[in-house]
């Protein structure tokens, strides 16, 4: 019972944390504003019969450009119609046309973009070829020929300009859909045994809909932009009290009469504005998934960190003028809405020139975030304390951080987990390793080629050339992660970090990386620190390893020692899981099936 | 279970290509298996070897250009529409993403119902089946109430296995289900299987990249290399003193998790990759 009262209970907060986007929309000041002028607009066009002070094609002509009076709030027109009436009349034409426009390019172009973006195939072949030409028509001229061609038929002409605005649409839907078609629940839900049609309406529909709200509130924007257009040619019934005729009008008497063009252009400007506003405000809401933290909060939880921090755990095994790196008591933390929260707690570890440290850990230990630290690489919201990270004698932790950029590449390597993320697409992997070498160590371009090539050499790359003048993605995850190693030893570095090098690769790969990491490591005596999750590696390559668990470090020592007796049963924990050496299942079996056996009488004695 | 010794699921000389007949890229080329019922039979190789394109084929996520898959004695090969939905009841998947194979906008009681609810059952029998297989995975009660972003690779990784077991398949299709996995959760996730198999019998068919794992959980292994079955036979043979020359290569590539052991396996793999070397010149 206790363990569901406590699910029950954190389940609250989080639940909080999970509020529709509307709510958390109207609790954001542009969000509540945007809405409230929306509203009041549509509350107008609604009211319009009985909100209206007068007949908006009532002609007094006495009233003929009329200045604001107490009979005509906003004064009269040309003809001596009233201002405020007409306008409060246009409302109603205006959101009237963009409700068609809007509708015409949501029917039409949602489903046919989700369709497109599901099946593939040639719907969406001869789709996206529609979506492409719709887009490359000159929107004005077919208006202006369907209205010449169907007398100005309004709502038909509302219709045309929804038609014109469908690939936006249609492009929206199709790309969310095939983002999510890619998703591995949406292949469980078919082999779950989900029609196509309900997949879609059980699993896009939801991830569709919130981009296409936002279009909306774009699209509407436009769709009235557009109307007014039209509307200022002169298309549309004069009788119809419309924004766009109000405006033209206005234009042709702006030197004798400015307050004609103002009204109608302050009432398309505001609902534009806001229309846009909104689309933005969600935008931002369906982007960011959290708010990000005030900096009082930060400032506080740092105050209340400080107060109760535990000794820095973790130990030196040399001297400080002996080791070429050394971290004291680093701290890292991440800004969170409630404040901050410490992720590693103060660990202290050194490593020789010519050592390999291993630092390993499960997801969460902080492992990860050691190195982004050394290498001040920490992501957004993340920071870090130290009381000295010293590498090659100088504490880093002190530089400013133009120095200390400069210190990687030449004092510091860095390869990482992804190798291919790790690679820009755009260029040569020649330009890539070259690029550094140019900038940091001033190198001319003929030294720089050969020092790349050299390295490329070095970590067995046979065919140097092709490689040289390859885009990233020609070649693959091993050769990708050599020709990283090639460029973080292209500077003669003195310490390499390594984040999980071998995690995306295949064993074999693994195998030949981890091989080459020694040779190099050997070959320029440079201290090596590998982060991973895998025993076995450290088995492999490291002299030393620090075992980290949730933001501490729970366990130095030489990886012999540590293999043949580990201090801490977390350690020994994590080294008795690698399976290694562990019951086949064919032992699992007979095991289970000999417990059976040997309990079955057991059970009849009693 | 009528007959232990007749396999659940054959698949014999399979192809398959991807893109048009005869230009596109062929990813498995003539694969034979087969599954009994209760039994584990494993996949291994490298990416790209084919591995999760068999299992996929069986799922009829994958094209099958030539070849037959039977699935207790119906040709499932070509499968379409209502035969194939039909088949969802019987065969069933684990992914190995736990993030995404998750839909993040649904609960996990109406993840775990749709398969249910889909089928037909009603809304309260849906419920009780999704409490029992909650209770199976050995997650509180109070997770079909919530998000799947609100829990660790782990326990999502149980939510998967629960959703494929609410309507109790006979086989299950498992595509490294566990590699995204810290390996301490790695291995309570194998134990769970283990126990899940042992309490209803179920097969499995587990597609891994690792052969600690794999030794664990199957009883017969297949050994896949560029789209082809190098060698396929009994685990714990397989996973130590393999026969075919590439799974004796995967095997020394894995370091194992002793020092001592892994200098003495590191020098067999070299002196095997010098050989190769040796044999490429040659």
């Amino acid at each position: 019972m206790s363990t569901t009262a406590i699910v029950q209970e954190d389940a609250d907060p989080r639940a909080s944390k999970r509020q529709s986007i509307f709510s958390r929309f109207i609790r954001t000041p542009a969000g509540i504003i945007s809405l409230g002028v929306i509203l009041f607009i549509i509350a107008v066009a609604v009211l319009a019969p009985w909100i209206s002070p007068q007949d908006p094609n009532y002609v007094d002509l006495f009233a003929a450009k009329a200045p604001p009076s107490a009979e005509h709030w906003l004064g009269g027109d040309s003809t001596g119609r009233d201002i405020l009436s007409r306008l409060i009349w246009g409302t109603r034409t205006t959101l009237w046309g963009a409700l068609i426009t809007i509708v015409t390019a949501l029917v039409i172009g949602a489903p046919a973009g989700v369709v497109a973006g599901y099946f593939g195939g040639a719907f969406d072949r001869a789709a996206s070829w529609v979506s492409d030409a719709i887009q490359a028509i000159p929107g004005m001229i077919i208006l202006l020929v369907v209205a010449a061609g169907t007398r100005q038929n309004f709502p038909l002409l509302m219709a045309t300009v929804g038609v014109l605005l469908t690939p936006g649409y249609y492009r929206i839907a199709r790309a969310r859909t095939l983002t999510i078609r890619n998703e591995p629940f949406v292949a469980a839900a078919w082999v779950a045994g989900l029609s196509h049609p309900r997949i879609i309406v059980k699993h896009i529909f939801p991830g569709v809909y919130a981009p296409i709200i936002i279009q909306t509130a774009l699209a509407a924007g436009i769709a009235m932009g557009i109307q007014a257009g039209l509307q200022f040619l002169g298309i549309g019934s004069a009788n119809v009290p419309s924004w766009g005729a109000m405006m033209n009008e206005g234009f042709r008497f702006m030197l004798t009469s400015p307050l004609l063009l103002l009204w109608p252009s302050a009432a398309l400007g505001v609902t534009i504005a806001a229309l846009a506003v909104m689309g933005s405000t969600l935008g931002d809401l369906v982007r960011v998934r959290t708010p990000s933290a005030g900096k009082k909060a930060t400032a506080a939880a740092a105050t209340a960190n400080a107060a109760a921090r535990a000794p820095a755990t973790g130990a030196f095994a040399y001297d400080a003028d002996k080791a070429a790196v050394r971290v004291e008591n680093l701290r890292v933390a991440y800004a969170t809405p409630s404040g901050e929260s410490e992720v590693v707690h103060g660990i202290s570890f050194d490593v020789a020139p010519g050592e390999v440290l291993g630092i390993v850990g499960e997801s969460g230990s902080g492992k990860s975030q050691t190195v982004f630290s050394m290498l001040d690489l920490l992501p957004s919201g993340g920071r870090y304390e130290a009381d000295g990270i010293v590498i090659s004698g100088r504490d880093v932790a002190k530089l400013p951080a133009k120095e200390r950029a400069k210190l990687l590449g030449s004092e510091i390597g860095y390869i990482p987990q992804e190798p291919m993320s790790n690679l820009d697409p755009c260029y040569t992997i020649g330009f890539q390793l070259m690029q550094p070498l140019r900038s940091v160590h001033k190198k001319s371009r003929k030294e720089a080629r050969d020092i790349a090539r050299a390295m490329l050499e070095r970590v067995g790359i046979a065919d140097v050339d092709r490689v040289m003048k390859s885009y990233p993605f020609e070649i693959s995850g091993g050769m990708a992660q050599r020709v990283l190693i090639a460029g973080a030893i292209a500077g003669q570095p003195s310490v390499l970090l390594a984040d999980e090098p071998t995690t995306a690769l295949d064993v074999t790969v693994q195998a030949e990386v981890l091989e080459l990491l020694r040779e190099l490591q050997d070959e320029f005596h440079m201290a090596l620190v590998l982060v991973t999750h895998n025993f076995g590696v450290v088995a492999d390559i490291c002299d030393r390893v620090i075992v980290m668990r949730d933001g501490d470090i729970v366990e130095v020592g030489e990886v012999r020692e540590t293999f043949a007796g580990a201090k801490e049963p977390y350690t020994r924990d994590l080294i008795s899981a690698s399976l290694d050496g562990a019951a086949s299942r064919r032992e699992l079996d007979e095991e289970f099936a000999g417990k059976g056996a040997n309990a079955q009488p057991a059970a009849q004695g009693a | 279970m009528a007959d232990v010794n007749t396999p659940l699921l054959t698949v014999e000389d399979l192809v398959v290509e991807y893109g048009s007949r005869g230009k596109g890229f062929r990813a498995l080329h003539g694969v034979s298996i087969d599954i009994k019922p209760g039994e584990c039979v494993g996949v291994v190789g490298e990416s790209g070897s084919g591995k999760s394109t068999l299992g996929n084929a069986i799922l009829g996520l994958a094209p099958v250009t030539e070849g037959k898959i039977t699935f207790d004695g119906e040709d499932i090969s070509h499968a379409k529409g209502a035969d194939r939905r039909r088949l969802a009841k019987s065969i069933q998947v684990v992914f190995q993403d736990p993030y995404g194979s998750l839909d993040p906008t649904m609960r996990v009681g109406d993840i775990l119902a749709e398969p249910l609810t889909v089928a037909g059952e009603s809304k309260d029998k849906a419920r009780d089946a999704v409490a029992e297989m909650i209770e199976r995975v050995h997650l509180p009660a109070g997770t079909i109430d919530r998000y799947p972003s609100e829990f660790s690779g782990g326990q999502r990784q149980r939510i998967a296995i629960a959703r494929a077991l609410v309507r109790r398949p006979r086989l299950i299709v498992c595509d490294e289900p566990v590699s995204a996995l810290d390996l301490t959760t790695q291995s309570t996730v194998i134990d769970l299987f283990i126990e899940i198999q042992r309490d209803i019998g179920v097969s499995y068919l587990f597609v891994s990249h690792d052969l600690g794992v794999v030794r664990r959980i199957c009883h017969r292994v297949a050994v896949m290399q560029r789209g082809e079955i190098v060698e396929f036979g009994d685990a714990a043979m397989v996973t130590s003193e393999p026969e075919h020359p590439y799974s004796a290569r995967l095997l020394l590539a894995s370091p194992v998790a002793d020092p001592a052991a892994q200098a003495q396996r590191r020098q067999n793999w070299l002196a095997l990759r010098e050989e190769d070397n040796a044999a490429a010149v040659r």
